[in-house]
């Protein structure tokens, strides 16, 4: 197996899609100059540079696959969704609907965030939930090279609207990624590591957390489940609640906000359809509700370290926490 | 290259045009009559059907169209069936999008009237995509987009986007930008410094024309001009249609708001009762066929609305279908 980073896994997955499906084309602003080798492999008309405006790449990307082609459009960091969010949200999400099934939104649209740069709130916002809570779209947030690869494959063959958050922080850390045809299903959670005492639910950078803080837990006598979502919308709330089912115990983790964020829904799942399986509350370990510092500590700080969530779940099936 | 336009006008073609106008007030001032605050309002086009038919009339059926919330002169110029517009406007089965659009987005993929949105400005922001798949030879090779929007989405940023990306793409898009003058409930001077959008346009580089609006002739022949300018060069065209919105921004609406003496000078000057008195003063029409075919446009929405009101409503089942593909 190859060793990519996320960020060469998804320029993999474009070009194997690219030459599979000549309605994929991808634009951005910058697209073409830091993807040469897709302009050389499939021409400039299928690989363009955009002006700096998100609200028109996002609209042109919704009115192409109402059409037919399967764009997939690179807004860069995830605060610059917020300019495109009518096209998203209004059209692409919305006229499926509203035209009564006659057209559909084939798009992927690809935007990074998360701590790890020190970019600040208007570079680095994990504002995934509020497009979970819009209608007719999908959301991923991978955490794992092999399935950055996997889900692009999946979210452009997808017939849906798909946004497609990538951890900024983890754009550049290789791992295995399988050659070829890899495809990663949307809304198919991966168990990461099985346990009986308590359940980790996380997704994107906080996963690799949740495996160290298993680690330790494990070192201390307990067993803990570690999910990765992968999929935000749809949720795989299968995976989750055989998990509960087993554990009794969950705790979500995730570098995004806490009110109404994604832990929000999972602790609502969890509560509505396992509560008698429940021994202990859900706790949800969040950033906090406050823009993203760009400070290295404070930005350190905003995200769930391994080490609380470790003690989270120590407290949570009764066992001493010893500093 | 395009020997169409320099014909001599063709009766049959005048009177057709005349007749999709009358056809269009007809459906809206019949809607609108329904309107009381408990169902389902309108926006209506009255004033602004010789913007709808003149341009609809110059583009040919490779062509796909995007409209905006005022939409029935479009659609029904493109040759929409009235009853099942009006069907949709009662949110029944038997509408363009099954129920589901109501008056607002109301699109027809089988006219190739694609992606209505009611987000002002909303239209802007698909054309260049619909007319770069044009480009690209997935759909409708060789056709056109042609986007309508009002002075208001001009307003919006997107407008700038937009034009700017189809004359930096080349891209075959058919600007119309209907100038009517009114921002919901904002006079337009109230809200730009300019007479004309086709000067903020300019500014992009794009080919403009400003054309009276109410004449539907004068709009057919731009429209033609610009939409051959578009398939000979690939590049995007801008067409501003002065015009005036005759009723209110959302049926029902008294216009308490709005200047008498203006309202009464720009109806002096409506579109059907000026190519009316055209035809009849140029002995194309006589007035007993002039009666006739307001009679038939009378019938023909008469039944349009019978037929929406036999329509059934949508099974609840449907509340939760077609969100995804």
């Amino acid at each position: 197996m190859q060793t990519l980073t996320a960020h060469d896994a998804i320029g993999q997955a474009l070009a194997e899609e690219m030459r599979r499906d000549p309605r994929v084309l991808m634009f951005g602003e910058g697209v073409a100059t830091k993807r040469r080798d897709l302009v050389a492999e499939f021409g400039a008309d299928r690989v363009r540079n955009t002006p700096l405006a998100e609200g028109i790449i996002a609209g042109t990307a919704a009115g192409a696959a109402a059409m037919g082609l399967r764009p997939v459009v690179d807004l860069l960091f995830a605060p610059f969704l917020t300019l495109s969010m009518d096209a998203i949200i209004n059209s692409a999400g919305k006229l499926r609907y509203l035209s009564g099934g006659q057209f559909q939104f084939p798009l992927v649209v690809l935007t990074m965030t998360g701590a790890g740069w020190g970019v600040g709130s208007q570079h680095n916002h994990n504002l995934e939930a509020m497009f979970v809570h819009a209608p007719g779209l999908k959301v991923v947030m991978p955490s794992s090279a092999a399935d950055f690869k996997g889900l692009m494959k999946a979210a452009i063959r997808d017939n849906n609207p798909v946004l497609f958050f990538m951890d900024l922080a983890l754009a550049h850390v290789p791992g295995p990624v399988p050659g070829g045809e890899h495809l990663v299903p949307i809304g198919k959670a991966a168990v990461l590591r099985e346990g009986t005492d308590v359940t980790l639910v996380s997704y994107a950078k906080t996963v690799g957390h949740c495996l160290q803080a298993a680690q330790s837990l494990a070192e201390q006598g307990v067993s803990a489940e570690v999910i990765d979502l992968r999929s935000l919308k749809p949720i795989d709330e299968a995976t989750v609640l055989a998990s509960v089912r087993k554990t009794g115990r969950l705790i979500v983790v995730h570098e995004a906000n806490r009110l109404c964020g994604v832990g929000a829904e999972i602790a609502a799942i969890a509560s509505e359809k396992a509560f008698s399986a429940l021994t202990a509350p859900v706790l949800r370990l969040t950033g906090p509700d406050a823009p993203a510092a760009s400070s290295w500590v404070l930005e350190q700080a905003s995200v769930p370290q391994p080490d609380a969530i470790r003690d989270a779940a120590l407290r949570l099936v009764g066992t001493p926490v010893t500093a | 290259m395009h020997p169409a336009t320099d014909l001599p006008p063709d009766p049959t073609m005048r009177l057709s045009m005349l007749e999709a106008m009358m056809l269009i007030r007809a459906y809206e001032e019949r809607l609108a009559s329904l309107a009381s605050p408990t169902s389902p309002g309108t926006c209506t086009s009255v004033g602004q059907e010789a913007a709808a038919v003149g341009v609809v009339r110059a583009l040919a059926a490779r062509d796909r169209i995007l409209t905006n919330h005022r939409s029935a002169g479009h659609l029904i110029a493109r040759g929409a069936d009235p009853g099942r517009l009006m069907a949709e406007v009662m949110g029944r089965v038997d509408g363009y999008c099954q129920g589901k659009s109501g008056s607002l987005h109301i699109s027809a993929q089988e006219l190739g009237v694609v992606l209505t949105s009611t987000i002002v400005g909303g239209e802007l922001s698909l054309a260049p995509g619909v007319a770069l798949a044009q480009r690209m030879g997935q759909q409708a090779p060789g056709g056109i987009t042609a986007v309508f929007f009002g002075d208001g989405a001009a307003c919006e940023g997107i407008f700038h986007e937009s034009i700017n990306l189809a004359v930096t793409w080349q891209l075959p898009l058919l600007y119309v930008c209907e100038n009517n003058q009114w921002q919901a409930y904002v006079r337009r001077d109230e809200t730009m410094p300019i007479e004309h959008i086709a000067d903020w346009a300019r500014g992009h580089g794009i080919a403009t024309r400003t054309v009276d609006g109410n004449d539907v002739e004068a709009v057919h022949a731009a429209a033609n001009e610009a939409a051959n300018a578009i398939r000979d060069t690939g590049r995007p065209y801008f067409l501003e249609l002065t015009t005036y919105r005759q009723r209110g921004h959302f049926e029902p609406d008294d216009q308490a708001y709005v200047d008498a003496a203006e309202l009464a000078s720009w109806k002096a000057r409506d579109p059907i009762a000026l190519m009316s008195t055209r035809l009849l003063e140029q002995g194309v029409v006589a007035p007993g066929e002039l009666t006739h075919l307001q009679q038939r446009v009378d019938t023909a929405i008469t039944a349009a609305l019978a037929f929406a009101q036999n329509s059934p409503w949508p099974d609840l089942r449907e509340l939760s279908t077609d969100v995804y593909a």
